[in-house]
């Protein structure tokens, strides 16, 4: 089973696609350009502070608004580890799984966690946090799949009998 | 047990006889829609997966529409990429300035009742207003459509909307749309199906259902549907067939939750700076001084819009501090209202009518604001730093609203 820790960044509810990549960016050529935007209209100074192996942990309906994939890419490209909300929306939610990047339902962490906390994840099975801990439930396994693969991208290329 | 419409439209598109909530299927696309800004990053995921053709170049529908015209040089890239490719692999259906997306799928004929289709704009459940399944995906995600011309999906739950009666002449169904996205919340309808019935939806035009089924993604929603009738098919072009004609939720349908209004009882409504569904009455919120209003967008931006806030403005101007910029949904409207006189009337009112297109909507080409500064706007989100600073005040409205406040300078009921 994987385990990792990471320090946390939390976020409120309803963190939208917008908020996460605004749209005046989205015509940049490549995402290292966008990423230092990430968050810039609820706190420009953030983008610049994630360091590798980071994990947001937000509340409810996180990743709505648009259908941008950069949203997930950019965060991703920043070092997302993986994010922990109450609940996603579904675009975003597919997206990230698309690219690779994990997602984690859990309805009470929020409430108790400290943006700066190390917490640990046990994929599929629990966090811990502050001597606290808090089950997860397992992905479906068509997404278990993408994931392994390495994202959807990956995915195809097998399925084309190309190599990774 | 009976079904509801997503299941009849999921279970035809598979073969099957029904199909039932929670199940993961993979569906056969029949029709997808890309867009400007996700062009380049389709392409090239396209191109990464490996892929050496498209399924089925006459199923794809390439519009530009966010970044036209061009208002940053990066803009033009993207018709770049999207030209280039739409040769290499002989896609036909390419729109360069005829307006937005959304619009131009059901008006130009690309989507039929019953139809699953996916595009790369979460508003693609617009599409669901003449009884289709329609949503937004990402751009890998397309990319392997393109390749494949198919997906999976979760069958979705329904929550069905119930609204019988006549709806107050200064009421319009954005009020519908938002009231409902107040009940459920940003997150009520997520990964579920919205489905509306009722007398008060039944006397609706089609342009009118577009607005609802545009915003279902505003309260999460995967999709809207409402079910094809006579005026479906005169908008479509198309006679109903069997199929179609069964698009009707059945009476012992396994809904996860039904909501029932009385048309009556509907007031003009806003959503307030920075929540879609952070729902008020405007009488509650009259006398609020604004800066501009928007009137456009895949959600209010029709015909039948502009001819409202004709309405309202005539014999009146638009307030002196007050822009009001007019946006058509596509050139077929802006042609539309050119003839009808109704873009005479809303310039002599004072308003800017500008070329067909996303505009203002997603804070690209003309009318960004600064910080302070409060716009009333008939499109569909509000969320912080889509027209311009992050603190910016969106007050998303009807076309009869905005008007209203337009030639009021401030907040007021029409």
């Amino acid at each position: 089973m994987e385990e990792f820790t990471g320090n946390i960044w939390v976020l409120g509810d309803d963190i939208d696609t917008d908020i996460i990549i605004p749209t005046e960016y989205l015509a940049l050529e490549t995402i290292e350009e966008m990423k230092q935007y990430a968050f810039s209209p609820l706190r420009p100074e953030l983008a610049g502070k994630i360091t590798a192996g980071d994990i947001i942990v937000a509340g409810k309906n996180f990743g709505c608004g648009s259908s941008r994939e950069q949203a997930p890419e950019v965060l991703k490209a920043l070092g997302i580890r993986c994010i922990v909300a109450k609940s996603f929306a579904r675009i975003f939610f597919r997206n990230s799984i698309n690219n690779g990047l994990l997602l984690i339902e859990q309805p009470d962490l929020h409430d108790h966690a400290e943006e700066g906390e190390e917490i640990c994840v046990r994929v599929n099975r629990e966090i811990t946090c502050g001597g606290m801990t808090y089950p997860i439930a397992s992905l479906p396994d068509n997404l278990v799949e993408i994931l392994q693969a390495g994202g959807l991208v990956k995915a195809m290329r097998r399925r084309n009998g190309l190599a990774d | 047990m009976g079904q509801t419409i997503i299941e009849k439209i999921i279970a035809r598109n598979i073969g099957r006889d029904r199909v039932r909530p929670g199940e993961i299927v993979t569906v056969n696309v029949d029709r997808v829609m890309l867009d400007d800004i996700m062009m380049p990053f389709i392409v090239s995921k396209f191109h990464e997966m490996g892929f050496e053709r498209v399924w089925d170049p006459d199923k794809v529908v390439l519009i530009y529409d966010h970044l036209v015209p061009a208002s940053q040089l990066d803009d033009i890239r993207h018709y770049k990429v999207g030209d280039e490719f739409a040769r290499n692999y002989g896609i036909r259906h390419v729109h360069r300035s005829d307006g937005i997306c959304h619009q131009l799928m059901t008006e130009a004929g690309y989507v039929k009742p019953g139809d699953v289709v996916f595009g790369t704009d979460s508003h693609t459940t617009t599409y669901g207003c003449v009884g289709a399944f329609s949503t937004g995906i990402g751009y890998t995600e397309m990319a392997g459509i393109l390749g494949t011309g198919k997906l999976w999906v979760r069958v979705p739950e329904t929550i069905k909307i119930v609204i019988d009666g006549e709806l107050a002449s200064n009421v319009m169904s954005k009020d519908v749309i938002l009231t409902v996205i107040g009940d459920l919340g940003a997150d009520g309808a997520t990964y579920k199906a919205l489905e509306f019935v009722g007398s008060a939806i039944d006397r609706m035009t089609i342009s009118s259902r577009m607005t609802m089924a545009n915003m279902a993604i505003e309260a999460g929603a995967k999709c809207a549907l409402f079910t094809p009738d006579l005026k479906t098919a005169d908008y479509c072009g198309t006679e109903l067939d069997s199929f179609q004609k069964a698009l009707v939720g059945d009476e012992e349908g396994n809904y996860c939750k039904v909501l029932t209004y009385r048309a009556e009882e509907f007031v003009p409504v806003m959503a307030c700076p920075s929540q879609v569904d952070k729902i008020r009455a405007v009488s509650q919120l009259d006398g609020i001084p604004i800066d501009q209003v928007f009137l456009g967008s895949c959600t209010n931006g029709r015909l039948e819009d502009l001819v409202a806030a004709a309405k309202v403005l005539e014999g009146k101007k638009v307030a002196p501090y007050v822009k009001m910029i007019v946006t058509p949904a596509s050139r077929k409207v802006y042609e539309e209202a050119s003839a009808r006189g109704v873009l005479q009337k809303l310039a002599e009112a004072g308003a800017i009518i500008t070329h067909p297109g996303c505009g203002l909507c997603c804070g690209r080409t003309g009318g960004i604001l600064c910080d302070g500064e409060r716009v009333v706007a008939t499109n569909n989100r509000n969320f912080l730093g889509r027209m311009g600073t992050s603190k910016v005040e969106i007050y998303l409205a009807s076309p009869a609203v905005a008007a209203a406040c337009a030639a009021a300078g401030k907040i007021i009921s029409p």
